[in-house]
């Protein structure tokens, strides 16, 4: 009896055995969060540098149209203008997005409403399948297919704004397409039942009820496709042309933030100017994912509110 | 009657518009295959490339590839699993936790080419690992670990909390109960998650350019000793994979045929995509039938 | 007796002063908080050895909530104050290894719940995890614990079958078994047989009665005729209160409190 009344005031194995736990799935948990921390602080204060320790102007950084760190300007400023990568990169982005939404809609509304059948067993599964191929492989479509056909339709290089939207476009589809099926899914059937018994067609009950239900998780996937496009490296570069000017047109080479790091960082010196500029241009695409998920985060809070 | 017209306008565009996308996913997956499937053959799959000739195969980069992906699971894997462990079985519902979780959102939202220059920055020039598999692995990790952390929190989740309380009320401590009763009840969906992240890093180039770097050194697949500089599993040497490699030889582009080589390439990569899906796809149908043939 | 006009409920709460009554376990002043919610205010109860007490009330009343704050069930989800006196220890103190006092105090759930292992697994379970690795001695402790829990002959060839394989009532039967095979002193129940069909039930109320003579059980129910068959004392739980609490069958036929006269001929709850 006194055994079990000690034993009941003194540590057990379990409770050994409890913290040991906590202290090493903490620790995993922890270590997360510490790479998290320090990509941003890697990212920032190399990519502050060229503001704090170069002296370039943030606004002239942000509006200049030149790219060409290795020369100075008539009044001794480095030529940091990154205006023609991030205006290549929200083009692509928007672009690719406005193309691949009306798409991806379509096809989640006929796979979800229209015919449950063939979309379930045949569409979902091949738009699930292709959200895994790797960008490089949509890269090389591109170059190998895309880039001839603007070339041949528009002339010029082909490279360019055009065969960039077009590479993100098919990239985005099959992930915008999927999570869009998914909001529609999360519609409950008797709204549509509803809508039905009242009188309204097919068509009526998809546009007024199932996809007005359905507008926060659709705007969800849409950002989300667009955080991956004005992400996306390899695809974009392979096919943009890669000149850093403002793009005149759509057909004509240009570039984008990601396209400019890929192929600088290799080529330039650690901790040099030209070096420290590039990282510049990865600090925006580290702010630009941040807003996505901002966006995404308030799309989700006033769709949680309805 | 109106409203009957624009319903059947409606249909018919729906129809049009799902045609032309499954047109499009047609044609980009035939494209892949039916220009990449004539190129493979054991010699393809298995010679070293070659870099300024035609003929060259992409057996160095395969190997790397798996290699690399071996590497990041093994790292990322138990970090990823005790993570979601405390997440989903010990974190309590406030602001730290909700800022935890939104840090592992934003990374698994970070663009991959940002999460690889990190790892350049960190391990390459800092650690001096040099363009490396283990930087590669690294960087791969960072890139899995958001991804692979919520597989595991979703799956553990989805134990009943029954067994959670018949454990602890057995004496058991949490962790025990986890550990022993949860995680086995879990592993089949656990390892469908696994599988499916893992054909998202076979895949991935962008954050491995500057990590395991662009250059695939020969290999002397008779030395397996991980130290020499030769070897297979050497984990300090340079390592292009596939994915890298269809990358390089088109923006760079001296190979001759490097149309060809990257067609059969990615052919490689889409086959061994689509392979890990159907894996996980018939593993978690398996799940699926054990689950409801036990009620 | 059916006074139904009675303004504030009276209580009848039983108190073993005597020295016949050995006591297993008792409550002194216990709370139980939700949040800024209190489920259950001032449980003063005692419950004598090797007797089986009834815990009976309607959904909310709160008895659940004070069968599961006996072994700590509720850490981390509700607040509890008060004592609870064991062997002369107030468990409900973090002095105590809570894992530790989980082994005498036993607890069996309202849906069976046995692991997706073996039934030989799911009873030597536990004792594995505490260092028993003798494989005779194992197998003895699987033998009595399906023995007490009436279904030795049932499963003593099938015992690496899955225990999933089982019908609810023998899972639930397995959990009763699981439970005793740590040698608890006392095993709470959770309407054990609310969610098995009528034969199950009567199963497991007989070895319930069998299983007294070695273990001090507290049973909730919401099955009058259960509590009335099964239980020697029986405490009605009303809005978070203990009202009355006395010999089971004083409660049946005499309750003291109106309202518990009431619900048990099912005026309401």
């Amino acid at each position: 009896m006194d055994k079990i009344k000690t034993q009941l005031q003194q540590t057990s194995q379990a409770t050994h055995s409890e913290r040991r736990g906590r202290l090493i799935s903490l620790s995993a948990l922890s270590l997360i969060v510490l790479v998290v921390i320090a990509i941003f602080w890697f990212v920032a204060t190399k990519g502050l540098a060229t503001f704090f320790e170069n002296h370039v102007d943030f606004w002239s950084f942000l509006s200049g149209k030149t790219w060409d760190p290795g020369v100075k300007n008539a009044s001794g400023q480095p030529l940091f203008g990154a205006l023609p990568m991030i205006v290549g990169s929200f083009l692509i982005t928007v672009l690719a997005a406005l193309v691949a939404t009306p798409f991806a809609i379509g096809t989640a509304v006929f796979m979800n409403e229209i015919e449950p059948r063939h979309g379930a067993k045949i569409i979902q599964p091949v738009t699930e399948l292709l959200v895994g191929i790797p960008s490089v492989v949509y890269g090389f479509i591109g170059l190998s297919v895309v880039v001839p056909l603007v070339r041949n339709t528009f002339g010029g290089s082909g490279f360019g704004i055009l065969s960039g939207t077009v590479v993100l476009f098919i990239m985005i589809l099959p992930t915008v397409t999927s999570m869009t099926a998914d909001a529609l899914k999360s519609v409950p059937r008797y709204y549509r039942e509803a809508s039905l018994a009242l009188g309204a067609t097919r068509w009526q009950t998809i546009y007024k009820v199932v996809l007005r239900a359905a507008t926060p998780g659709i705007l969800t996937a849409v950002v989300f496709g667009m955080a991956r496009a004005f992400g996306e490296a390899l695809a974009v570069q392979m096919v943009v042309g890669n000149a850093a000017l403002l793009p005149q047109n759509l057909v004509s080479p240009s570039s984008t933030l990601t396209s400019v790091l890929t192929q600088g960082i290799g080529n330039t010196v650690m901790g040099s100017l030209q070096n420290n500029a590039l990282w510049s241009l990865a600090l925006v695409l580290l702010v630009m994912s941040l807003v996505f998920n901002l966006v995404i985060r308030l799309i989700g809070r006033k769709g949680a509110l309805r | 009657m109106k409203a009957k017209t624009a319903d059947k306008i409606a249909t018919a565009v729906f129809y049009a518009v799902a045609g032309l996308v499954v047109l499009i996913l047609a044609f980009l997956l035939g494209y892949i295959l039916l220009a990449g499937l004539p190129k493979l053959s054991w010699h393809f799959l298995a010679a070293p490339a070659q870099a300024f000739s035609a003929g060259g195969g992409i057996g160095i980069q395969l190997f790397n590839s798996f290699y690399l992906l071996v590497l990041a699971m093994l790292i990322s894997f138990p970090i990823a699993l005790g993570a979601g462990i405390y997440l989903n079985e010990y974190a309590k519902q406030n602001w730290i936790t909700n800022v935890v979780r939104t840090a592992i959102e934003i990374l698994s939202s970070l663009p991959s080419v940002v999460v690889g220059l990190f790892g350049f920055l960190l391990f390459v020039v800092q650690f001096k690992l040099g363009f490396s598999i283990l930087s590669g692995a690294l960087a791969l990790t960072f890139f899995n670990l958001p991804l692979l952390t919520r597989s595991v929190e979703t799956s553990l989740a989805s134990i009943p909390n029954l067994q959670r309380e018949a454990g602890l009320a057995l004496g058991l401590s949490r962790w025990e109960t986890v550990t022993k009763v949860i995680l086995p009840a879990a592993v089949p969906s656990i390892l469908t998650g696994v599988i499916l992240s893992a054909g998202r890093v076979f895949g991935e180039a962008a954050a491995l350019i500057y990590t395991s770097g662009q250059s695939a050194p020969a290999l002397n697949f008779a030395d397996w000793n991980p130290f020499n500089i030769a070897s297979p599993l050497n984990p300090l040497r340079p390592a292009e994979t596939l994915a890298v490699h269809i990358w390089k030889i088109n923006s760079e582009g001296i190979m001759p045929d490097a149309s060809a080589v990257s067609a059969g390439a990615s052919a490689v990569l889409v086959i061994a995509v689509l392979l890990f899906n159907f894996l996980a796809r018939w593993l978690g149908n398996r799940l699926y039938k054990r689950l409801t043939a036990n009620d | 007796m059916a006074d139904l006009q009675t303004t504030a409920p009276e209580r009848n709460i039983l108190t073993f002063s005597e020295p016949e009554h050995e006591l297993a376990l008792a409550t002194k002043d216990l709370h139980v908080y939700y949040g800024e919610n209190e489920a259950l205010r001032e449980a003063d109860l005692q419950f004598e050895r090797y007797k089986i007490t009834a815990l009976i009330g309607a959904s909310g009343s709160g008895k659940s909530t004070f069968l599961r704050s006996l072994n700590r069930m509720n850490d981390g989800v509700a607040r509890v104050t008060g004592n609870i006196m064991y062997r002369d220890l107030d468990i409900n103190s973090n002095q105590i290894d809570v894992y530790e006092m989980r082994r005498h105090i036993g607890m069996v759930f309202q849906r069976p719940n046995p692991f997706a292992k073996s039934i030989y697994d799911n009873i030597t379970f536990a004792l594995r995890q505490r260092g028993v690795h003798d494989k005779q001695e194992l197998d003895e402790i699987v033998e009595t614990s399906l023995r007490q829990a009436a279904m030795w002959d049932q499963v003593k060839d099938e015992l690496h079958k899955s225990a999933l394989a089982l019908s609810g009532g023998q899972q639930q039967r397995l959990c009763i078994a699981r439970a005793i095979a740590v040698k608890p002193d006392i095993l709470l129940l959770d309407e054990p047989a609310s969610a098995l069909d009528p034969v199950a039930t009567a199963q497991i109320e007989d070895t319930l009665l069998k299983l007294k003579e070695n273990y001090t059980i507290i049973i909730v129910t919401h099955n009058m005729q259960q509590a009335a068959r099964v239980s020697d004392y029986t405490a009605f739980f009303h809005l978070g209160r203990v009202l009355e609490y006395d010999e089971a069958r004083k409660i049946f036929t005499r309750p003291k409190v109106t309202i518990t006269n009431d619900y048990i001929s099912g005026n309401f709850g």
